[in-house]
């Protein structure tokens, strides 16, 4: 490859990668415009309102809002790391994106492991996490922190065993392999209940109610960014919910079909993917309305008594049953 | 460049958009907004008293247990990825030395959770 052709291909990735980073940032700003309204119309309230129709501005002016506020970095902290640790976590939930196909062969880097990349780069995000909180030098935040770390930590075990679990029946490691194995049906029929494991991983992993204990407001104020302020508060902020929808997005690519459309007559495409991560985002507000939240013990019982051996379980059988049936699929 | 480095190069791309964002978000309001820092303003939150010792004092030991276990299990799903991906070959071989691994640590998670390693109250 010629440095000219070279060049022409950094700037197509580039290009590429803005095209999808762009509508990701408007849709994490549109998702917390969504979840004020969803709520608030659970509760029969209005929601914002009042910035633009209907309130659609509303995002756009927090943003400009957090960008007029003070940068507070505590005396006792340790400055760069504090700086440090928001930047990661939204640097994290970014680069997560770049293996996501969001059509047959549409993904920017087509790695032949992007699950397995998918599942290093989630583990990652507990250093943002334990970086904020020992930084910051504050209480709250260091318990915060410590906690949100173990129930993180908690949760990725059986995540992972239900991942492998859906390897079993791909046989690659590859994203687009995996939508493409659910052409008959979806993994969430035949394993059901690990997608229901999954699931609930994925509100715990992502700190969402009713695991949300990293945050419990009424008692450690706000968990590990107590400290922080302006656009460092919305790097965290922005990664947390972008983080939510790359959950969502490897919720709809492991179990629902990805791109691959549920009813016969119509066309496969990235629409689909992007309905089903809408509804899988909207189930995430709806528990979040629903259901109060978790003691600690409680939270570690079900990830370390209940998911852990289940999870286990059941991966063993369907290694078994696929086994048995001469089911297993003959990848690449 | 080899072909297959070249499938992570988006990475890499993604990584210095990320990078540029957060960079650009930080040093735009230390730019945009007004400081004015004094000490009250700089000291950590604790609702309202001056705070009273330093954060970083001992923590519950059951944390560092969770990090073990979690290790332990974390690189069993490690390996469990590659068994998963080649089952179709290595056949009932690879299942029953899998099952085997698998038994040794079920036995040290039955261990851990009678020794109450599990407990939080």
């Amino acid at each position: 490859m010629g440095f000219g052709e070279g060049l022409l291909h950094l700037l197509l990735v580039v290009v590429q990668a803005l095209a999808l980073l762009v509508p990701l940032l408007i849709g994490v700003a549109y998702l917390t415009y969504a979840e004020r309204k969803v709520l608030a119309a659970i509760q029969l309230r209005k929601g914002p309102n009042v910035v633009g129709p209907f309130g659609l501005w509303q995002p756009f002016a927090d943003a400009i809002k957090m960008l007029m506020k003070e940068t507070i970095i505590p005396a006792g902290s340790n400055r760069l790391l504090f700086l440090m640790a928001p930047m990661l976590t939204f640097g994290l939930a970014m680069i997560a994106w770049a293996v996501i196909p969001v059509n047959d062969g549409w993904a920017i880097a087509d790695i032949n492991v992007g699950v397995l990349y998918l599942f290093a780069i989630s583990s990652l995000g507990v250093y943002g996490i334990i970086i904020a909180g020992w930084a910051s030098n504050s209480k709250y935040a260091f318990l915060g922190a410590m906690r949100s770390a173990a129930q993180m930590v908690s949760y990725e075990v059986s995540m992972g065993f239900v991942m492998v679990s859906v390897l079993l029946c791909v046989g690659s490691l590859n994203l687009n392999d995996v939508v493409m194995a659910q052409r008959h049906v979806w993994f969430a029929i035949p394993l059901f209940p690990m997608f229901v494991v999954f699931f609930i991983s994925t509100l715990a992993e992502t700190n969402r109610a009713p695991f949300d204990l990293p945050e419990g407001e009424s008692e450690i104020v706000a968990g590990f960014f107590v400290e922080y302020s302006a656009m460092a508060f919305a790097l965290f902020f922005l990664g947390e919910y972008a983080n939510m929808i790359l959950m969502s997005t490897m919720t709809s690519i492991l179990f629902l079909g990805g791109w691959l459309s549920p009813v016969g007559f119509l066309p496969s495409g990235p629409g689909w993917l992007v309905l089903k991560i809408v509804v899988v985002l909207f189930m995430f507000l709806w528990v979040r309305a629903t259901f109060p939240r978790f003691r600690y013990d409680q939270l570690m019982r079900l990830g370390w008594k209940v998911f852990l051996p289940f999870s286990l379980a059941w991966l063993v059988l369907t290694a078994g049953v696929l086994l048995a049936m001469g089911w297993l699929p003959h990848g690449a | 460049m080899q072909p297959v480095l070249l499938n992570y190069l988006p990475i890499l791309v993604f990584l210095v958009i990320a990078a540029a964002i957060a960079l650009a978000m930080v040093g735009g309001s230390l730019i945009a907004a007004h400081q004015k820092p004094y000490a009250e303003k700089l000291s950590a939150y604790e609702c309202g008293f001056e705070p009273f010792d330093d954060a970083r004092r001992r923590f519950d030991v059951r944390f560092y247990l969770v990090a073990i276990l979690f290790i332990i299990f974390d690189l069993e799903v490690a390996f469990l990825f590659p068994w998963a991906v080649s089952l179709s070959r290595i056949g009932l071989f690879g299942f029953f030395s899998m099952l085997g691994f698998l038994a040794v640590l079920t036995i040290g998670f039955i261990y851990e959770w009678r020794k109450g390693a599990l407990e939080w109250e």
